[in-house]
């Protein structure tokens, strides 16, 4: 689908919701649409002149209060292509380091009129404070450990890209799981498009009750990774042998870091993804990141196209554009 | 002065009376029950059928914070808020700054108490200076002073050594040591019940385990000690059967529920404010067995007390992120209701129970008057109200703070009026009751 007929298009053409703060929330069908959205976008990336009017005259405040390259400069260049105007708010210059709780920075900008606000934040749920306080739509870019959703939607459009579907794939995610906010967006996605959905990692990273989520739960990297379509590695925070999750990185690369190896129990045409940042080395070795598998840098690519697609339905897609 | 209370049902388990009795209050005593008492000369209050006369309730676990954070409460408006939910008396604890370790803080608040002169306060003294966990507090002036019981209450008292030796210290004074269950270690920074909501909503979890494992310890140094030990807010459902294993083995061991925890589950946290920082409070909102675990242990008697862990917070303090909001709840005038709607009209127990629950067994194992109306006792009663329709309004409570998770909720039960020593200190104007 290409932008002009996404345009004129008479389906639903936006979310109607005012805000993005989880894949939870969503329904199949808002997710359908944002990928299929999400498609058109990458077609604007791939012009010459990669620029469209879509948000021209809105404001978009990214507020990270966690240090990110890539989501924040996914986000900016996805808000420039659409002609928005942006402003990047980091931690460290904010007047957040003066005392200011969360509250007085959020209606500070309100004040100022922004129409969305694209947060990063350490604490689990900050998105949804802003939202019960601010008019602006807010976008989830990462919520302390609770959700990740735009990742979860680069993650599926990457899968589908390759795949032309989710329903049946059997995706192996396999890493750090209970400090994972990406592992808890992919788990909504992938169960409500009906993927058949594993994780892996030792007990001691697996969060209580895992199994509500309507995945199957394994401690065999082998088990998760058997005629798996996909196998996405999560980061291993260095620091974790602190709280004795595990016992050193090299015991952990040796149980469930993805080698090449092991990747020959996976489907012949097994797609390799991980958010990033990446330790090399210890949940995925470099032979297997820089392989024929890895979609590590379409990720990426793509993920610019879905936030495009995810800015624009917040903004009122198509029937904003009528009514403007 | 001669006052007179007619009609309405008496519920005065400690003397096994249960129907229609008449209380007649001399000054601040009860001089006499009985059916049909002769009016004299007496002011007759006409108790409405269907209300129910108790003695007057009292609350073993609340927070008044005064001296410290009185942005949070004071003794005043705490005591406001007890009389209000048909608390005659309530045990406060020394969490305050400075902390209650010494008798000048006891004094302090009894003044203030005694200035407010709504419901009787009663001061629990530290467990160690500053309930720092290292030296044991003067425990003996603390005893001196008022207070009635002793805990480092908000944390565990630090070692096992401190609270045998609080336990044996405290037994010369026949003062219970009241302990906040807890495993620091395993607390760790978590917020939340750890369980499925604490993982969907990316909330660091908390096990029962840690709050048992305190209760295993105490329960073992009860024995070891012969002491009195309390288990304040008890949510979890492995800490009852710890506690029902000491009871069995006639070990000295008491426990309390709060309200919420017999009502409410994790599943709050995320519905219908997704974190909502009023169900933020520690022990954290457990999952359905858990409370389903404490209903019974309400039913079952092995629990002892309702208690409210009355835990005023500012709204500045709350309207953060999740993970940096303070514990607690406010509940002093959310109590009645809720063990009105969820216990006896859900006929988890029946009143009578409920009253033990409410006040004979706070009484008992604190060691302070009340709990009963028999003559000669303090004329502190509570006039519930059982079928009254009560709406919650938040920014209604006479509490300083508003941090309560049951905003807006209509449940059927409440408070008509409350007499401490005799005198009027509250009246509901929306249950009337002529001649109070």
């Amino acid at each position: 689908m290409t932008i002009q007929e996404l345009e004129s298009d008479t389906r639903v053409t936006s979310l109607r919701r005012k805000d993005l703060l989880g894949i939870e929330e969503l329904s199949s069908e808002e997710i359908e649409l944002i990928l299929d959205t999400a498609e058109a976008m990458k077609e604007v990336g791939a012009r010459s002149i990669k620029k469209v009017p879509a948000l021209r005259g809105r404001t978009v405040v990214n507020l990270f209060f966690e240090p990110s390259t890539r989501t924040r400069t996914s986000f900016e260049i996805a808000e420039k292509r659409l002609s928005a105007d942006t402003l990047n708010i980091a931690v460290s210059t904010s007047s957040v380091v003066k005392g200011e709780t969360l509250v007085d920075t959020a209606l500070t900008l309100e004040a100022m009129s922004p129409d969305m606000i694209v947060l990063r934040h350490q604490s689990s749920g900050a998105g949804h404070l802003l939202s019960r306080i601010c008019k602006s739509a807010i976008i989830n870019a990462g919520d302390g450990l609770h959700e990740h959703p735009t990742q979860a939607l680069l993650d599926a459009f990457t899968i589908r890209e390759r795949r032309k579907r989710l329903a049946g794939l059997k995706v192996a995610i396999i890493g750090d799981l209970l400090h994972s906010r990406v592992l808890r967006s992919n788990l909504h996605l992938l169960t409500k498009m009906g993927a058949d959905t594993w994780v892996c990692a030792p007990p001691t990273l697996v969060p209580a009750d895992m199994r509500r989520f309507g995945v199957t739960v394994t401690h065999s990297v082998d088990q998760a990774v058997r005629d798996a379509d996909v196998v996405m590695l999560l980061r291993i925070q260095l620091e974790r042998m602190e709280g004795a999750y595990f016992s050193s990185l090299r015991e952990y690369a040796t149980v469930f870091g993805m080698t090449e190896e092991r990747l020959k129990l996976a489907k012949p045409d097994v797609m390799i993804m991980h958010p990033g940042p990446m330790n090399r080395g210890v949940e995925i070795s470099s032979e297997v990141a820089d392989g024929p598998y890895s979609v590590i840098l379409d990720q990426v690519a793509n993920g610019v196209a879905v936030r495009m697609a995810v800015l624009y339905l917040l903004a009122g897609g198509a029937e904003h554009e009528e009514t403007a | 002065m001669k006052r007179l209370l007619k009609g309405g049902r008496l519920v005065d388990p400690a003397n096994n009376l249960d129907g229609a009795y008449d209380v007649l209050i001399e000054g601040d005593r009860v001089a006499a029950v009985g059916r049909n008492l002769p009016v004299d000369d007496a002011a007759v209050v006409t108790i409405p059928a269907g209300y129910v006369v108790s003695p007057g309730l009292i609350d073993m676990h609340v927070h008044l914070r005064e001296p410290g954070q009185e942005h949070k409460e004071t003794v005043a408006t705490g005591t406001a808020s007890a009389v209000a939910g048909g608390f005659t008396a309530v045990a406060c604890m020394p969490n305050t700054t400075p902390v209650n370790d010494n008798a000048n803080v006891t004094g302090l608040i009894l003044a203030k108490a005694a200035e407010a002169a709504l419901a009787r306060v009663y001061p629990i003294g530290a467990v160690s200076k500053g309930s720092k966990g290292s030296l044991l507090a003067d425990i003996a002036e603390l005893r001196q002073a008022g207070c009635v019981a002793i805990t480092d209450d908000g944390h565990p008292v630090a070692t096992a050594l401190l609270l045998r030796r609080a336990l044996e210290y405290a037994s010369m004074f026949n003062m219970p040591v009241i302990e906040h269950c807890e495993d620091p270690t395993l607390k760790g920074d978590g917020v939340a019940h750890e369980g499925f909501h604490a993982s969907r909503l990316g909330l660091r979890g908390i096990p029962g385990a840690c709050e048992a494992l305190g209760v295993e310890r105490g329960v073992l140094l009860s024995e070891l000690t012969g002491a009195a030990f309390h288990v304040a807010h008890m949510s979890a459902r492995a800490s009852l059967r710890a506690v029902r294993k000491g009871k069995d083995a006639g070990i000295r061991v008491t426990c309390e529920v709060a309200p919420h925890h017999f009502t409410l589950t994790d599943e709050a946290l995320g519905t219908p404010v997704p974190y909502d920082t009023n169900t933020k409070m520690n022990p954290p909102l457990r999952e359905a067995e858990d409370r389903d675990a404490m209903l019974e242990g309400l039913r079952d008697g092995s629990i002892d007390v309702i208690a409210t862990d009355h835990a005023p917070h500012h709204l500045d303090e709350k309207r953060v992120e999740f993970d940096r909001a303070p514990f607690g709840i406010v509940g002093l005038e959310t109590a009645v209701p809720l063990c009105l709607d969820r216990l006896v009209h859900a006929n988890v127990v029946g009143l009578s129970r409920l009253i033990e629950l409410l006040s004979v067994n706070p009484a008992r194992i604190l060691g302070v008057p009340g709990g009963s109306l028999a003559v000669g006792q303090p004329a502190d009663v509570t006039i519930l109200a059982p079928d009254l329709r009560v709406t919650v309004e938040a920014a209604k409570l006479r509490s300083r703070s508003k941090n309560t998770p049951f905003d807006g909720w209509t449940l059927r039960g409440g408070t008509a009026a409350t007499i401490v020593a005799g005198r009027t200190v509250y009246a509901n104007a929306a249950a009337p009751i002529a001649g109070l």
